[in-house]
């Protein structure tokens, strides 16, 4: 149970800043998923929480304490790393125990094996317990990893794209069940990934990350509804937002360079021509690959359309973004 | 005929086979004959021409571990049967056991400074090896390269100034001084080897110790030495090979108390002249330690071979 607070935080390898006076108060016991592409600087920034880095500035917190010079043992941090990491000299069982284990836990024989056992259970790994790391598939591996962080009781979990080698149903079983862990825990979480339903489902809030900085922070919706730039707007929505030339559409405002719509920003019915180009039929949606002057954009349409391709289809913006010409949302209300 | 790429023809393995099959008879026919030569009488030994049919005798193995004198022509006679077997060996050749031989004390000595030495250097070599593969230490590709020059002489050629330091430091003939030759002479392959080996351990494994609550000394311990065992073992076997059979530091630097058994061996005379069957045998005895050693960690040693070669 922690508030984290990076202070003015900076961590550069060589020439590359991965983390650039960062400053960001987690809530306690919130949920925060960091997005943004690779590059951006999420696994880093999860590494300088846990103490893996040393920042090159400014301080890291944890709940009221200075953690930023204490080694990652003394901080009681969880982490989940991407490649998983579990040991591979030992069993599944082994790996549980591992960190209980530790000097730092130092916890009676019962209550391991009964947390333990818990854990396994329930990330269906149980009957996996005696078999080495090495013979475990990719999945289970990350449940092992997973289950790892989740028999402690750390201050703060941070897990570095946990689900993303899982297949589609346990991902959204694990989904569902890491959302209720951190809900009945009441723990802080910090998650990374790159699947926007994980982003939008588990967060509490949502941290976008550009070169080393939070560029915007708010809770999902917000943060979908009303993004401060095209950057922050492309990291969420599938299909993603269109891009176009404002100067397509009449209503755009003087100032505006670019005019965003999501799939669902998009009217069909009346307003400017575009072509059809392809039909993609996905089952409980149909995407539109559409042509307008020469600018692709990509929107939904029913399940059963019987449009084929080479249709013309009318479009209208229906409450779209603006954005200036440096990317920046411009804000009409 | 058809063209394989993956599978030789017929005639290519026929040469091959016959290529490897010369090759091992070049190399195991020493061996077979010293081991040989230790069940053969004195006379068989330096038979001409040599005998490779004869009948084994275990005169060898008792000379080696006993010194003799011949029977007094005057001296009563003897029940043979009333002696032990070993006795009646001895008997048998006109001599009689006068005490045990020295060849006992030189193989503990051997086993003590060949196995201490090892143990030394694997323990000095695996924290250096670490050291250099995970933190930042100034000059690094320099020291390494220092310590790989060592090297790049024979030990032996800095012989008589070790000899004067270990004289006027009191090592000359003690278990110490062996040891801590034998560590420095073999430490810098170690370290090269070794830090191969840990070199391919990945970090994330000693980050996530880390983070589950063990500092940096005990994640080494419980996480990285495990992993690292078969390159521990197989650089464990180069190092006890080199201490084991190493000769001109002993016999330059070994006399009475701390003598290793290389030098001792080739010294091994009989009641009359050389007794080549008590060197054979004690050279067939001397090979045993090393064998043993390589066949338990063989399984180790194999992988590590490979292991070192392969990026992955």
């Amino acid at each position: 149970m922690a508030e984290v607070r990076l202070n003015n935080l900076s961590k550069s390898f060589g020439s590359i800043d991965a983390v650039s006076n960062l400053n960001l108060t987690v809530p306690d016991g919130s949920f925060v998923v960091f997005l943004g592409p690779t590059g951006a600087g999420k696994t880093t920034l999860l590494r300088l929480i846990a103490g893996l880095e040393t920042p090159d500035n400014g301080q890291v917190f944890i709940g009221d304490k200075d953690v930023t010079r204490l080694t990652p043992s003394e901080r009681n941090v969880a982490m989940v790393f991407q490649q998983y990491s579990l040991y591979p000299h030992l069993t599944v069982q082994q790996n549980l125990e591992f960190p209980l284990r530790s000097p730092l836990n130092r916890m009676e024989e019962h209550s391991i094996k009964q947390i333990v056992e818990e854990v396994s259970k329930k990330l269906h790994i149980d009957h996996k317990i005696n078999n080495k790391t090495t013979e475990l598939s990719g999945g289970e591996m990350q449940r092992v990893a997973i289950g790892r962080a989740l028999v402690r009781n750390p201050n703060v979990f941070l897990m570095d794209e946990p689900l993303s080698s899982l297949d589609a149903k346990l991902r959204s079983e694990l989904r569902v069940e890491l959302k209720r862990i951190q809900e009945e825990m009441n723990r802080t979480f910090l998650y990374v990934t790159h699947d926007q339903i994980e982003a939008m489902t588990m967060a509490t809030h949502i941290g976008v990350l550009e070169n080393g900085s939070i560029v915007q922070f708010g809770v999902p919706r917000e943060v979908y509804d009303n993004p401060d730039s095209i950057y922050v707007a492309a990291r969420l929505g599938q299909p993603r937002i269109n891009v176009l030339p404002a100067s397509l559409f009449d209503e755009s405002p003087a100032s505006a360079q670019f005019i965003g719509m999501r799939p669902e920003q998009i009217a069909q019915g009346s307003g400017v021509d575009t072509r059809v180009k392809r039909i993609e039929r996905l089952g409980d949606q149909t995407r539109l690959h559409l042509s307008l002057e020469g600018h692709d954009l990509v929107t939904t349409t029913e399940p059963h359309t019987e449009m084929l391709v080479g249709d013309i289809v009318k479009i209208q913006p229906k409450n779209p973004f603006f954005f200036d010409a440096s990317g920046a949302r411009l804000r009409t209300k | 005929m058809s063209f394989s790429v993956t599978s030789p023809s017929v005639p290519v393995k026929w040469i091959s086979g016959f290529l490897v099959a010369a090759y091992a008879v070049i190399t195991l026919i020493p061996l077979i004959w010293i081991i040989a030569t230790g069940f053969k009488s004195g006379e068989d030994s330096i038979h001409y021409p040599p005998k490779v049919l004869f009948e084994p005798t275990l005169e060898g193995y008792v000379n080696l571990f006993t010194t003799r004198t011949l029977i007094p022509s005057d001296a009563p006679e003897i029940d043979a049967s009333q002696l032990e077997w070993y006795e009646q060996v001895v008997h048998e050749q006109g001599e009689m056991i006068a005490g045990p031989s020295r060849y006992g004390e030189r193989f503990l000595n051997s086993t003590v400074i060949g196995f201490g030495s090892t143990a030394l250097c694997m323990l000095l070599g695996t924290m250096a090896a670490y050291a250099f593969s995970r933190f930042k230490v100034p000059l690094k590709e320099d020291l390494l390269f220092f310590i790989l020059s060592t090297r790049m002489m024979p030990p032996i050629a800095v012989a008589i100034p070790i000899f004067l330091m270990y004289k006027n430091l009191g090592l000359n003939d003690t278990y110490l001084g062996m040891i801590i030759l034998y560590t420095a002479v073999n430490l810098s392959l170690s370290v090269w080897l070794l830090k191969g080996f840990i070199d391919e351990i990945p970090v994330e494994y000693e980050e996530a110790a880390l983070i589950d609550g063990y500092t940096r000394l005990q994640a080494f311990i419980k996480v990285v030495l495990p992993q690292a065992i078969t390159g521990i073992a197989s650089t464990a076997i180069f190092c006890l090979i080199f201490a084991w059979n190493e000769y001109a530091f002993a016999v330059l630097l070994t006399s009475g108390n701390a003598q290793t058994a290389p030098p001792f061996i080739p010294t091994i005379i009989g009641v009359s002249g050389r007794d080549w069957p008590a060197v054979a045998a004690g050279a067939t005895l001397f090979l045993v330690p090393v064998m043993l050693f390589t066949v338990l960690l063989r399984k180790h040693l194999l992988r590590g071979i490979t292991f070192g070669a392969v990026r992955k």
